[in-house]
């Protein structure tokens, strides 16, 4: 990503989820802005979900599907009043299909400043031997 | 509802069609304007999106930056201003990734905001956790008024 400095960054409106099932606690959610990539040995994904600790975020893959929820914590002091709100906060969702079959065992997930970098290892395939044929 | 205003409110003066078109009008703008914008409110359009609140003593100004570390921004705030500019960055990944999906963007930013009292520069701490930057303003004491003789 060289290309992008002097690129100027562009307000984007938080995305609320439109999830197929409906929340029955209440408050926002919303959907984290995600990169996945993927190797030859493994799926990478990085969520942008600010406001998020570790405590608070639940990874689930079970038959390729990968969920992600985190709930967090109001920062906003009790005695503090709004003169302008131009974002809210709530709790985040998404979910993925993989198409891979991952190894569980070596998952592996790191949250910095607010970003969500997942490591999806792939299970190994069965690499191809020669079997060599002997005469005798 | 129109229905009920055509005929059960007495008109007072002579009403012509536009009148009532117009409220309709009006009535329509305000149905699409709480459809689509839940908290569209009032941003000023400019990266990043800020909430502004104060208690006694402070203001607190509010921002999401995932992934921009303190170094890499910048703050500088005056008698009634706080300016935030910085960039954010995203390291490249290894040759040979194929992506997905790339909804996360870099790049740089600059912000101007407008504190609507006057406030203690000198005591101005920012912070930045999971993300989330946090900039405590001290609001200013306030000017004592001064004597003034009249001299004859």
């Amino acid at each position: 990503m060289a290309d992008t400095e002097s690129k100027e960054l562009k307000v984007r409106e938080k995305q609320e989820v439109t999830s197929p099932a409906e929340q029955t606690a209440p408050g926002l959610v919303f959907t984290p802005a995600v990169d996945i990539f993927e190797t030859e040995k493994e799926i990478t994904l990085l969520a942008d979900m600010p406001g998020v600790k570790a405590d608070d975020l639940t990874i689930d893959l079970r038959d390729n599907t990968l969920t992600l929820t985190a709930d967090i914590a109001p920062i906003e002091g009790s005695d503090e009043e709004d003169i302008l709100i131009e974002y809210e906060s709530g709790r985040y969702y998404r979910q993925f299909t993989l198409g891979e079959l991952i190894n569980q065992e070596k998952i592996d997930a790191k949250l910095n400043d607010g970003v969500l970098r997942l490591s999806l290892p792939k299970v190994e395939k069965a690499t191809p031997k020669r079997i060599a044929v002997k005469t005798g | 509802m129109i229905y009920r205003r055509l005929f059960n409110v007495p008109t007072w003066r002579f009403r012509s069609p536009f009148d009532e078109l117009a409220q309709l009008r009006r009535q329509m703008d305000r149905l699409f304007e709480d459809a689509t914008a839940p908290y569209q409110r009032a941003s000023a359009g400019v990266f990043p999106l800020i909430n502004l609140t104060e208690d006694k003593n402070n203001y607190y100004v509010r921002a999401e930056l995932p992934g921009v570390k303190p170094d890499e921004l910048e703050i500088q705030a005056t008698a009634n201003n706080l300016a935030i500019s910085g960039e954010r960055k995203i390291a490249a990944e290894e040759e040979g990734a194929r992506y997905h999906r790339r909804e996360r963007e870099a790049g740089t930013f600059s912000r101007m905001i407008g504190l609507p009292g006057e406030v203690d520069t000198d005591k101005v701490k920012a912070s930045l956790e999971h993300g989330i930057l946090t900039v405590v303003v001290p609001k200013a004491e306030i000017a004592k008024p001064k004597q003034i003789t009249v001299k004859s």
